[in-house]
């Protein structure tokens, strides 16, 4: 069942005009006939859970936040850089106005009156398609004061990123908002707590916001009723790597990867075969071909060992060594490291080092045990998930992949031994009259 | 990196550091830097009314640091000392702490910086597919162009098209090597940058999105400003716009104007300018492989 790709690709969609044709903004009027406690109701029986990364279901998310009559907060998490995820991209590009009416109608759920959209800013054209749309909507006093005569009052602001993975992890986001370098902050207290200007804050990611009108229109009863019993729902996936027909599908979580890897997406290029799989963006632990029967939902994955993450599969061939890959992803991270604690600043920078060791032929097999232990002591050790998310992966690839990182580390070995012999320059034969060193 | 083989000598300063300055002491005949005086502080109109509206939409002000920034790095092609400076003081707030936030972000340049970006995803699913190739190509092709600023950069969320490229904001792919040279062009011509590559264009691959009503020809190119189908039409247009799908293929027309880079003749990149030099360099090299 399509409920966010739905004829994503009718001209104009993203013009209130055309979305208004389609019924849109009829969820909104739905919504502000039932009272907020009923909202939020739906939304706890649909069982949504968070299409950021973590999971978390929204219903009790929206629950956590203080009752009362302070300053809260509702941000809109766009700032999707997780590698391999673009999902967000395409509902923010064709159909903004479905995200506004879902970030509309969870501020009434939850009785907030700030709305912030934090866009990544390297998504420049669908940010001005957002700001457009934002002002169409805001005309049409969908935004507003006393929106379609209700109670409810709501603004939106749009904010533009300027490149920084870590703005992603919601503590970093607030802080990025609020106008700081984007470092992630300690939890407790959570942001439902204490989190944008020190109100309480709700942060759900763009898929989430965008499912909400779907849900008030189904009914959360209703919608439970798509996917499986704890991965309720559908789901946008990005897929993308070597296949044959990388993009975004819409799927009911629980069928199996193959499904998705091979009928929707193509599959690999003929004559090429999988050799594994990242299931959920670049921070979640790889998966073999093995693997490849698993149903694509939370708990089926972390059953296998993996997370569905952001829900974005990233599939390597066989033509590809495990080694790149691995660069890759610890170049990334290192990269993207903000530098506040210590086991993720230090944990990513040497694990990149102990990589390129391995590719100039200066590392040794016990280089893999320690590069493994040094994932170890990332992991649960920093504020927030960056280092996490560069030693699951890197983990699990020396795990499932050891014999061929060990193959990889000889065979550097001699390449780069054999270039030093060639770069010898013959001076002469050696003093034959030289005995050992003497000793005294 | 290593890959690319142009990996620059790390430069050390004292006692190894890779920061200059770090253990120099503090100059304290010199004036601590404070939130400069607006009086005192020339900003152009245009950017200050840019920064006072953004402050004016967040309860506290300090928000608009990303935003002001944007703006300042829009008028002056980077972030300047005196465009920091600038914007500390509408924003009143210190230079250091505006400072501190452009550092910390990828897209604004504490140096100067050519105006034209391109950032090329290097990240897994682009590099999977030959994005560093295109990466050392692109990089070739815009060696000694001053205009032009070629940059490796993270994800960039498009890995649909991958290998992909920003190219001053606008996302293209997916890219072959061939193309780094129609990007230099059609940056000089000013033109869309490879139109038939844009992201903007381009249908969702989920085979259940119905197809029914997204039947429509290409934009027309004979009003170039109904061409935007992003939905970003000229102003004061609001319900007839095309919509961000539209699929286009390049019209024979379009490819005898554009033809395709291996094809080009001679004449083209002598009319390039610039780059004709490196073409012929490349050319003998190539022969010798071949022999």
């Amino acid at each position: 069942m399509k409920l966010l790709l739905d004829r994503i690709d009718e001209p104009g969609l993203n013009t209130l005009a055309v979305y208004e044709r389609r019924g849109g903004y009829q969820s909104l009027r739905k919504a502000l006939d039932m009272t907020p406690e009923e909202v939020l109701s739906n939304i706890m029986d649909a069982g949504i859970r968070g299409r950021g990364g973590a999971g978390f279901p929204m219903g009790r998310k929206i629950s956590f936040l203080p009752h009362g009559d302070m300053d809260k907060y509702l941000v809109c998490n766009a700032d999707e850089s997780e590698p391999g995820t673009f999902k967000d991209r395409e509902i923010m590009q064709k159909n903004p106005h479905m995200l506004i009416e879902g970030i509309v109608i969870a501020s009434y759920a939850a009785g907030i009156s700030r709305t912030f959209l934090y866009i990544r800013g390297e998504y420049a054209m669908q940010a001005d398609i957002l700001e457009a749309a934002i002002a169409e909507a805001v005309e049409a006093g969908y935004i507003g004061e006393r929106i379609l005569g209700s109670d409810h009052s709501m603004s939106l602001v749009l904010h533009r990123g300027a490149g920084a993975y870590i703005c992603g992890e919601e503590t970093g986001l607030l802080d990025s908002l609020e106008g700081k370098r984007g470092n992630p902050r300690l939890k407790p207290p959570f942001p439902a707590i204490e989190g944008l200007y020190h109100g309480p804050t709700l942060i759900n990611n763009v898929e989430t916001l965008a499912t909400v009108p779907a849900i008030v229109r189904l009914g959360g009863k209703e919608y439970a009723e798509l996917g499986t019993e704890t991965s309720t729902g559908t789901k946008v996936v990005s897929v993308s790597g070597d296949v044959q027909r990388p993009g975004n599908y819409e799927i009911d979580l629980g069928i199996p990867s193959r499904e998705l890897i091979y009928d929707l997406a193509g599959g690999p290029f003929p004559g090429r075969e999988i050799k594994f799989w990242f299931p959920g963006g670049s921070s979640s632990p790889v998966l073999t071909k093995d693997d490849l029967d698993v149903p694509y939902d939370f708990d089926s994955m972390a059953k296998a060992g993996s997370m569905l993450g952001s829900g974005a599969v990233i599939v390597v061939d066989d033509s590809h060594t495990v080694l790149e890959v691995a660069l890759k992803v610890a170049k990334f991270y290192a990269h993207e490291s903000c530098g506040k604690c210590v086991p993720c600043r230090e944990g990513t920078n040497w694990t990149l080092k102990m990589l390129q060791r391995i590719e100039s032929g200066e590392a040794t097999p016990m280089d893999l045990d320690i590069m493994a232990s040094v994932q170890e002591q990332i992991i649960g050790n920093c504020l927030c998930v960056l280092g996490d998310a560069m030693a699951m992966p890197i983990g699990s690839m020396v795990a499932k992949f050891r014999d061929e990182l060990e193959a990889e580390i000889e065979a550097a070995r001699e390449r780069a031994e054999g270039a030093e012999l060639e770069d010898v320059i013959p001076i002469g034969v050696a003093d034959e009259h030289a005995g050992p060193y003497p000793v005294h | 990196m290593s890959a690319t083989g142009r990996r620059p000598p790390v430069i050390r300063f004292g006692h190894g550091s890779r920061v200059p300055g770090w253990d120099d002491a503090v100059d304290l005949t010199k004036a601590p830097a404070t939130i400069p005086d607006p009086a005192l502080t020339p900003v152009p109109p245009g950017l200050k009314e840019q920064i006072e509206a953004s402050m004016a939409k967040y309860p506290d002000r300090r928000s608009a640091a990303i935003p002001a920034l944007h703006a300042a790095q829009e008028v002056y092609g980077w972030c300047s000392p005196e465009a920091i400076d600038q914007v500390a003081s509408v924003m009143q707030l210190t230079p250091a702490y505006l400072t501190s936030v452009a550092t910390f972000y990828d897209m604004f340049s504490t140096v100067p910086k050519p105006r034209n970006d391109v950032y090329v995803c290097t990240n897994i699913s682009c590099s999977l597919l030959g994005a560093d190739e295109f990466f050392e190509a692109m990089l070739a092709a815009a060696e000694g162009d001053l205009d032009v600023n070629v940059q490796q950069f993270e994800c960039l969320g498009a890995c649909d098209i991958a290998p992909m490229a920003s190219v001053n904001g606008e996302y293209v792919g997916p890219l072959e090597e061939a193309d780094a040279e129609r990007i230099l062009e059609d940056l000089r011509t000013g033109g869309p940058v490879l139109e038939h590559k844009q992201l903007r264009y381009r249908r969702s691959a989920d085979p259940g999105v119905a197809e029914e009503e997204t039947d429509f020809g290409p934009p027309d190119r004979e009003t170039t400003d109904m061409a935007d189908t992003a939905g970003l039409g000229p102003e004061g247009e609001s319900v007839d716009r095309p919509g961000p799908t539209a699929a286009i293929e390049m019209t024979t027309a379009q490819l005898e104007e554009h033809p395709e880079p291996e094809k080009a003749t001679d004449e083209d990149t002598h009319a390039a300018g610039e780059t004709h030099g490196e073409v012929e360099d490349e050319g003998p090299g190539e022969k010798e492989d071949g022999e």
